[in-house]
C-alpha cells in the first residue's frame, strides 16, 4: 500500500513537472505559439520492409538516418551530370535539386516506423476503386499538353500547397508559425504563403454548396488540445485524393517548450475503407517563416504553356507532361 | 451606432467591384469577438483583435476624384465602373519628384496593364490594408499576425525585435512594431519595389519605408495612418489617413479570396491554346 502511494505521489510529481514545461497563455490555454519545423524522415505509411515493426530502436534509427544522409549526398554528387532515362527529361525533370529541396533527415521523436498510427499496421488504407475513378480525370489531365493553366495542378498554379491541410512533411517549405489570441488561432504555413484563422469557440456551419480551397474550419479546445475540423474543400483541393464529403480533423498539443504534437485524421468513406490517423512531433525553431511568393515568381507556368504552344505549332505530339516522380509513385 | 456602421459596411460592399465576400452563416451565431478598444488590464495595450476592413476607394485612387469607366465595364456594365472617391491624403497630393511623376503618368495611362494587383501580386503595405476585403488581426504579446482575405496574404509584426531588419526583401516587407500609448506603431521596411499604393501608377523604389499607426477610437473603429518615405521618388514624407471598421455582422469571419484563378486570364490568356492575341493583357511579365 505504501509502495502504491509512493508511486502515485511520484507519478503526480512527474506529471506536474511535465505540465509545468508547457508554456501557457495568460487566459489559461497552452501556448501553441512559435515557428515550427515539421520536416520528418519518418514515412507516412510504413514501408513493407519493416513488416509489422512499430518502433525502431535508437540504434536502428541512427542507422536509418545515416543511410538517408549518405544516399542524399551521393545523389547530390551526380546533380551536375547529364542523365538519361527519366523518360527523356533528364535533369530538367521537375526542376528541383538539392539547393531547393529541404527534406527531413531525422525520424520523428517517437521512433515510430510510420506517421500513421491508426490503422495499427501503420499503412494508409486502401483507396476505393470508385474513388480512383473519380480522381482519374484530374490525374490524367495533368499528363496532357495543357491548353491553359487550369490543366496544371493546383500546386503548379500556386493555389494550394502540397504540404498544407493537413500539414505534412514535403520536399521543401516545411515551416509554419502560430500566433494565438483567446478567440482565434492563426496558422501561417510557408508553402504558397498561406494561412488559416481558426475560431477557438466553434465557428458555425456553411451550406454544402459553399466551397473553399482551404476548406471551412471550426475549432475548439478539448482540454489542452486544440482541435480543428475542416470540411467544404473545393474539388481536387481535398487531402489525399479524398472526395467532397471528407472531414479533416487536426489536433495540436503542446508537449513541452520544444515540441508540438500534431495529429490528423482523414475520414471519408467515399475514398478510404476506414478513417486513418497520422501523428508527428513538430520541433520549435528560431528560423523565420519566409514569404514564399509562389504566384509572383511562377516562371514555370508561362514557360510550360509557351512550350505547349510551340510544340503544337511544330506539329509535334507530346503526351509526357506528367513529372516522372508522379509516375514512379503511381 | 452599430447599426449605422453595419449599414455603411454593407452599402460600401454593394458598390465595390470586388464586393465583400459573404456567405449564409448559421443565424444563431454571434460575433463573440467584440472587446472594447482598451484592455481592462492596467497598462496592457489596447485589444485590436478581430475582423477589420477599410471602406472606400483608397485602393483605386488615394487622391480621390469622380467616377470613371474601367476596363471591366465592357462586360460588367454598371457593376464594373470605378466609383467616385474621397481624398485620403493628409497633404492632398502625393509629392512625387518631377521625374518620378512623369513615370507615374506613363503607368497611369495604361494602369490596368501595369497594376501589380491586377495580376494578383501581393499588394504590399500599405495597399493591402485598404484592399476592399476584410483582414483579421490576431494579437499576441510578442507578435501580431494580420491575415488578409484579398489574395490570402498575410504578415507578421514583430513586437519583440526592435531595430531589426530583414535578411531579404519581400512583397509584404518586414514589420517591426511597438505600442506607443494606445497606438500600435509599425515600421515596414525591405519591401520589393514592385508594388503600388493604388491603381493610378503610384510606384515607389526599393528605399520605401512605411510607418503605420493603428489607433483605436472606439470598440468598432481604428484610425489608420501610413506615413510614406522614399527619398528616391518623393520630395518628402506623406501620410495616408483612413478609418478601419470592425465587421460586426453575425458570424463575421475571414473568408477566402484566392486571386490566382481570377488573374490567370489576364496573366496567361495569350498563352492559351487558340488564343487570338500574341501578347498578355498585362505588362512587365516574363
Amino acid at each position: 500500500m505504501i509502495k502504491r502511494i509512493l508511486l502515485s505521489v511520484a507519478g503526480l510529481v512527474v506529471g506536474l513537472a511535465g505540465y509545468a514545461e508547457v508554456p501557457m497563455k495568460s487566459w489559461g490555454n497552452p501556448s501553441l505559439e512559435g515557428q515550427w519545423d515539421f520536416k520528418s524522415a519518418t514515412p507516412l505509411s510504413r514501408p513493407e520492409f519493416w513488416k509489422d515493426k512499430e518502433y525502431l530502436t535508437p540504434e536502428e534509427a541512427a542507422e536509418f538516418e545515416g543511410n538517408i544522409i549518405k544516399g542524399r549526398a551521393e545523389r547530390e554528387q551526380k546533380e551536375g551530370e547529364v542523365r538519361e532515362g527519366l523518360d527523356g527529361q533528364a535533369d530538367v525533370d521537375v526542376g528541383y535539386n538539392s539547393g531547393f529541396l529541404e527534406l527531413g533527415s531525422r525520424l520523428d521523436d517517437s521512433l515510430r516506423t510510420s506517421l500513421i498510427v491508426d490503422p495499427p499496421d501503420g499503412r494508409i488504407p486502401k483507396m476505393l476503386d470508385s474513388a480512383r475513378e473519380r480522381n482519374r480525370p484530374y490525374v490524367e489531365m495533368q499528363a496532357l499538353s495543357p491548353a491553359g493553366p487550369e490543366m496544371r495542378s493546383l500546386t503548379d498554379r500556386c493555389i494550394i500547397g502540397f504540404n498544407n491541410n493537413p500539414i505534412r512533411s514535403g520536399a521543401y517549405n516545411n515551416m509554419m508559425q502560430i500566433v494565438q489570441s483567446p478567440s482565434h488561432v492563426a496558422i501561417h504555413v510557408e508553402m504558397v504563403n498561406d494561412h488559416r484563422i481558426i475560431p477557438t469557440k466553434g465557428g458555425g456551419a456553411i451550406p454544402a454548396s459553399t466551397r473553399y480551397w482551404k476548406g471551412f474550419s471550426t475549432g475548439e479546445w478539448e482540454g489542452n488540445t486544440f482541435v480543428i475540423t475542416t470540411t467544404n474543400f473545393k474539388q481536387f483541393a481535398t487531402p489525399y485524393g479524398t472526395g467532397p464529403n471528407v472531414v479533416l480533423t487536426e489536433r495540436f498539443t503542446r508537449l513541452d517548450e520544444r515540441t508540438l504534437q500534431y495529429e490528423y485524421t482523414i475520414d471519408d468513406p467515399e475514398t478510404y475503407d476506414r478513417p486513418w490517423t497520422a501523428r508527428q512531433q513538430m520541433r520549435r525553431t528560431s528560423d523565420d517563416v519566409y514569404e514564399y511568393a509562389c504566384h509572383e515568381g511562377n516562371y514555370s507556368m508561362p514557360l510550360v504553356l509557351r512550350a505547349a504552344r510551340k510544340l503544337e505549332k511544330s506539329g509535334q505530339k507530346d503526351k509526357n507532361w506528367m513529372p516522372s516522380w508522379h509516375k514512379r509513385r503511381g | 451606432m452599430t447599426r449605422i456602421l453595419h449599414g455603411l459596411v454593407v452599402g460600401a460592399c454593394g458598390i465595390l467591384v470586388a464586393g465583400c465576400a459573404s456567405v449564409a452563416m448559421d443565424e444563431s451565431l454571434v460575433n463573440e469577438e467584440m472587446p472594447g478598444p482598451v484592455s481592462e488590464e492596467a497598462g496592457a495595450p489596447p485589444d485590436i483583435n478581430g475582423l477589420w476592413q477599410a471602406v472606400g476607394t483608397a485602393h483605386w485612387n488615394l487622391e480621390g476624384g469622380h467616377a470613371i469607366k474601367g476596363p471591366a465595364t465592357l462586360v460588367l456594365g454598371a457593376l464594373g465602373g470605378i466609383p467616385a472617391g474621397h481624398n485620403y491624403l493628409d497633404g492632398g497630393k502625393i509629392p512625387y519628384t518631377e521625374k518620378a511623376a512623369a513615370k507615374r503618368a506613363e503607368y497611369r495611362l495604361e494602369w490596368s496593364q501595369w497594376d501589380p494587383a491586377v495580376k494578383c501580386f501581393i499588394p504590399g503595405i500599405p495597399r493591402q490594408t485598404y484592399m476592399p476585403l476584410p483582414f483579421h488581426i490576431v494579437q499576441s504579446e510578442q507578435k501580431v499576425f494580420i491575415a488578409y482575405e484579398w489574395g490570402s496574404n498575410s504578415r507578421i509584426i514583430h513586437l519583440d525585435r526592435p531595430g531589426s531588419r530583414a535578411e531579404l526583401p519581400s512583397w509584404m516587407g518586414y514589420s517591426v512594431g511597438r505600442w506607443e500609448g494606445d497606438s500600435l506603431v509599425v515600421e515596414v521596411t525591405d519591401q520589393m519595389s514592385d508594388t503600388w499604393f493604388d491603381a493610378t501608377g503610384t510606384w515607389h523604389s526599393d528605399e520605401l519605408k512605411v510607418t503605420e499607426r493603428y489607433t483605436p477610437r472606439g470598440a468598432d473603429h481604428i484610425d489608420y495612418e501610413a506615413t510614406i518615405e522614399d527619398p528616391k521618388v518623393f520630395t518628402g514624407p506623406w501620410t495616408i489617413k483612413l478609418p478601419l471598421y470592425r465587421r460586426v455582422e453575425n458570424g463575421a469571419r475571414l473568408l477566402e479570396y484566392k486571386c490566382v484563378p481570377m488573374a490567370e486570364d489576364a496573366v496567361y490568356g495569350h498563352l492559351r491554346r487558340g488564343a487570338d492575341v500574341a501578347e498578355p493583357t498585362v505588362k512587365n511579365l516574363f
